[in-house]
């Protein structure tokens, strides 16, 4: 009963970070038709702005318990700089090649990024342990859960609930919607597709970003950060299907209570059940759990 | 004359849409059948039947006696039951000649020559001569000679309905189907092209069944006419008398000017 | 038509290679067979690759093949070059053929999303199995020429040598392959299956041959790099891998045999050259180069070769 509890909890804590680190991966999918490698690379230099700049404002004598918005704010600005600079100084010129080109254009990109980030990091651990540490922790059933993760699951709950809500109610969530359906007929109706491009990568690589800075205080930046994140993003969306929103969501929670579960019952399959089950899907439905016809994809 | 392929009773919807319901045909070797009917009314349904690309919901057809209804594609082009498209399908990276060195590559295989431990220069079944001169004279029979080395994707439009024809050919086809051989092609060269294509085909005592919204050239063409309208063969016969059926008249090429008119009165609305 | 002059090129570079080893320093040879090992692998892919394939999981096959060479010495001791090969090859040539009746049915990102699941379905179990050193791997026994074993300083010569004659007999059978009609059937799958189907042929049938005839390639490059390198770890099945023999591949282009090898070359020089320099944009160099490859040669470095002769 215990272990029942634990692997709830476990799940729906790895969940939430999953879900974090994935939706824009589905988001830039829906909307550009781009399996995104460089995904993994705004997961790292979220990761890496967060735990610089909140490190340096800590030590320049920050109350830490502005470290939150300090977090939030190092991926916003990483990803403002970096983002639209790859989207209009490379990819744009790209849309008209292949998918699979595509992909191996932001696959060349991420190899770029990886380096980038050890010209400006360096390649020693950067901690900043101040905020995971100051919340303290909580007990449930003996065991002791850190309060930082309900941070995590409240970052989800915010960007799903909020992207939910941008799709459906503001203009340039109705204008994106449009274009997931059809980028054609959108641009022949005057949307400004190109700029819903810019709006979109820039917005889906800000989730990876935020997913990093948020991640930070709980492990040691170091080089190859976002490698691993970029394969666990592919499963999660794959098995929701690709560019579906709420297909990410279910995949995060499938994966995290999924690989929860083994590690508590059978940690030797750990890793293994999560590609499992990527590769289970997609030999039954090959476009994922939430895609029923080529045109819907949100 | 002993019917070589016979379908009997097609049946075959899509959801609430009817594209085939009782169609019965038999068809005779070494014939030429004309297959008239509006768009949607099943002319190309039937065509995908037989060839293998939809299986009917119930019904049989039958080639040369054998039970052809459940065959892939590719069994029912083997057996010599072979199609063109009402939009070319080509290789459109590779060059006319290439294209067709694909086709007799496929002939080739199918016929185990050419294999990895095969020594010489393969022979083309049929044509018992070597690839090359086989693909060089077939383009040369459909008027394709000088577009020899040009990527199928430039070709003009009437040139890629003829090499998609020629396509056909390699496989030396006992039935050809032809879906709108002459579409996308100005009126005055229809009755060329079609000469053209018929010369080609009927040289080698091919069954020919081909779409045709063109009345002209159906009764110049065609030796018998099936007329189709909502999924049902409403006429059966020489050109005369199916073109001058009432129902023929009013639903197929009374139909036709209908829409042409309604699509003249569109634009003003 | 104009001669076909691949399999004497590959002849003379073959025999070139065992003329010039003895005299070349160690690192050299070390480098040259571990870009054969390599230039199998993307041998495969180059083919896959003509029918407009891209597996980001090819890494399976190559680990597969490594761990086969690998456990046939830790648990029987076997050690003769050519078993270990063999059996590297015909162990992912085996798991090809029974992933190929799922496999062939995919194209496009579908394809490729699908291997990479697989792939790192293999990383997870390697990671966690303990027999065999979990992350760490371990390391691979020497191995010997039909029972003799050469002496310390000839064996880096040895293992080049076979992997050379390895590799030239390689691409020669997939040169011949790509001559016959199914061989040749590869642009046309990329252009139009529906074609494909309708002049009798299967689509997904030839996609299921040149699946399996890659994964063999694939397992062959795996159980060469392990005698190689004398190490294998589950990193070898790692999509990171994977990605590494697709960059090769995109680099050298579908034009001809020779071209996996010698991209594979190329890209042993970049990574060991531009590690020497500066290893922490090593990466950097490899990632500009593949977009540069990508934008401005789309058919690879061996259409420069192509231009050239046309000219």
């Amino acid at each position: 009963m215990d272990q029942l509890v634990a692997v709830l909890i476990d799940g729906i804590i790895y969940s939430a970070w999953l879900f974090v680190a994935a939706v824009g991966l589905t988001l830039i999918y829906g909307v550009m038709k781009i399996v995104n490698v460089t995904h993994g690379s705004f997961y790292a230099l979220g990761a890496y702005a967060a735990a610089s700049i909140t490190g340096w404002a800590l030590a320049q004598g920050m109350p830490p318990s502005l470290s939150y918005p300090v977090l939030l704010g190092s991926a916003l600005l990483v990803t403002l700089v970096v983002a639209p600079l790859i989207e209009r100084g490379i990819l744009r010129f790209m849309y008209v090649k292949d998918e699979v080109v595509i992909l191996l254009i932001t696959y060349a990109l991420f190899l770029i990024l990886e380096d980038a980030i050890k010209l400006v990091w360096g390649v020693n651990p950067y901690f900043i342990a101040e905020p995971y540490g100051l919340l303290g922790s909580f007990d449930v059933m003996d065991l002791t859960y850190p309060y930082y993760n309900l941070i995590l699951v409240g970052v989800a709950i915010v960007c799903g609930v909020g992207l939910f809500w941008m799709l459906g109610h503001t203009r340039a969530g109705k204008l994106l919607v449009a274009v997931i359906h059809d980028t054609e007929v959108s641009r022949a109706m005057g949307i400004n597709v190109e700029r819903m491009y810019l709006f979109t990568f820039t917005f889906g690589s800000l989730l990876a970003a935020i997913g990093g800075a948020f991640t930070a205080p709980t492990v040691s930046v170091v080089p190859g950060l976002g490698i691993e994140v970029i394969v666990l993003s592919f499963a999660v969306v794959v098995i929701g299907g690709l560019g579906s929103l709420p297909g990410a969501a279910l995949g995060a929670v499938m994966v995290g209570l999924v690989r929860s579960a083994t590690i508590h019952y059978l940690p030797q399959v750990e890793l293994f059940v999560i590609y499992l089950v990527m590769a289970m899907v997609l030999a039954f439905r090959p476009r994922g759990l939430f895609s029923i016809a080529e045109a819907r994809k949100i | 004359m002993a019917a070589i392929l016979d379908a009997a009773g097609l049946n075959k919807n899509f959801g609430a849409v009817t594209a085939a319901n009782d169609i019965n045909a038999a068809i005779e070797r070494d014939s030429v059948v004309g297959l008239i009917g509006t768009n949607g009314a099943g002319k190309t349904t039937f065509i995908n039947m037989i060839t293998g690309y939809l299986k009917p919901d119930r019904g049989r057809i039958h080639y040369e006696g054998r039970d052809i209804t459940r065959l892939a594609p590719r069994d029912i082009t083997r057996l010599g039951i072979c199609r063109s498209f009402q939009i070319p399908q080509l290789y459109a990276s590779l060059t006319a000649y290439e294209n067709m060195m694909i086709g007799i590559g496929v002939v080739l295989r199918n016929a185990g020559r050419g294999g990895f431990f095969s020594r010489g220069e393969p022979l083309v079944p049929g044509y018992e001569q070597p690839a090359a001169a086989v693909a060089d004279g077939l383009l040369q029979r459909f008027g394709l000679a000088e577009y020899r080395d040009k990527n199928a994707q430039v070709l003009p439009g009437g040139v890629r309905k003829l090499l998609d024809i020629a396509l056909t050919m390699v496989a030396r086809p006992k039935i050809l189907l032809l879906d709108e051989p002459t579409s996308g092609v100005s009126a005055e060269e229809k009755f060329a092209i079609m000469e053209m294509i018929m010369k080609a085909v009927r040289a080698e005592g091919i069954t020919v069944l081909f779409v045709e919204h063109d009345m002209e050239v159906v009764s110049r063409f065609a030796e018998r006419v099936l007329a189709f309208y909502d999924g049902r063969i409403i006429a059966d016969g020489s050109p005369e008398q199916a073109l001058n059926d009432p129902e023929v008249k009013r639903y197929v090429v009374g139909g036709e000017l209908h829409r042409l008119d309604e699509e003249k009165a569109r634009p003003r609305a | 038509m104009r001669p076909d002059r691949t399999p004497l090129t590959l002849l003379l570079i073959g025999a070139a290679i065992l003329a010039v080893g003895p005299f070349a320093p160690q690192w050299t040879l070390f480098l040259l067979t571990v870009a054969l090992a390599k230039g199998l692998v993307v041998l495969g892919l180059m083919m896959l690759l003509r029918c407009g394939l891209v597996s980001f999981g090819q890494a399976l096959y190559y680990c597969l093949g490594a761990y086969a060479a690998g456990m046939l010495g830790r648990l029987y001791e076997v050690s003769g070059v050519f078993t270990l090969m063999l059996a590297g090859m015909a162990t992912s040539a085996f798991v090809a053929f029974v992933l190929g009746f799922l496999l062939a049915r995919y194209r496009s990102i579908f394809f490729g999303l699908l291997s990479l699941a697989i792939s790192m379905i293999l990383y997870g179990l390697l990671v966690k199995t303990e027999a065999l050193g979990s992350s760490d791997g371990f390391n691979v026994l020497p191995s010997t020429l039909f029972g003799w074993r050469p002496a310390d300083e000839w064996v880096r010569y040895s293992v080049l040598a076979v992997a050379a004659g390895v590799a030239v007999i390689a691409a020669l059978a997939v040169h011949r392959y790509l001559g016959t009609p199914l061989g040749r059937l590869a642009p046309a799958i990329k252009d139009n299956e529906i074609r494909v189907e309708y002049m009798g042929a299967s689509a997904r049938q030839a996609v299921h041959v040149k699946y399996v005839i890659a994964a063999a390639l694939a397992g062959l490059g795996g159980a060469l790099a392990a005698t190689t390198v004398g190490h294998i770890d589950p990193e070898m099945a790692y999509w990171t891998t994977s990605g590494e023999f697709i960059f090769i591949t995109i680099l050298a282009g579908t034009g001809s045999v020779i071209a996996p090898f010698l991209g594979a070359l190329i890209f042993g020089i970049i990574q060991t050259v531009a590690f020497d320099i500066s290893p922490n944009t090593w990466q950097m160099v490899l990632g500009a180069s593949l977009l540069a490859v990508i934008v401005f040669l789309p058919r690879g470095l061996w259409s420069l070769f192509r231009r050239r002769k046309a000219a």
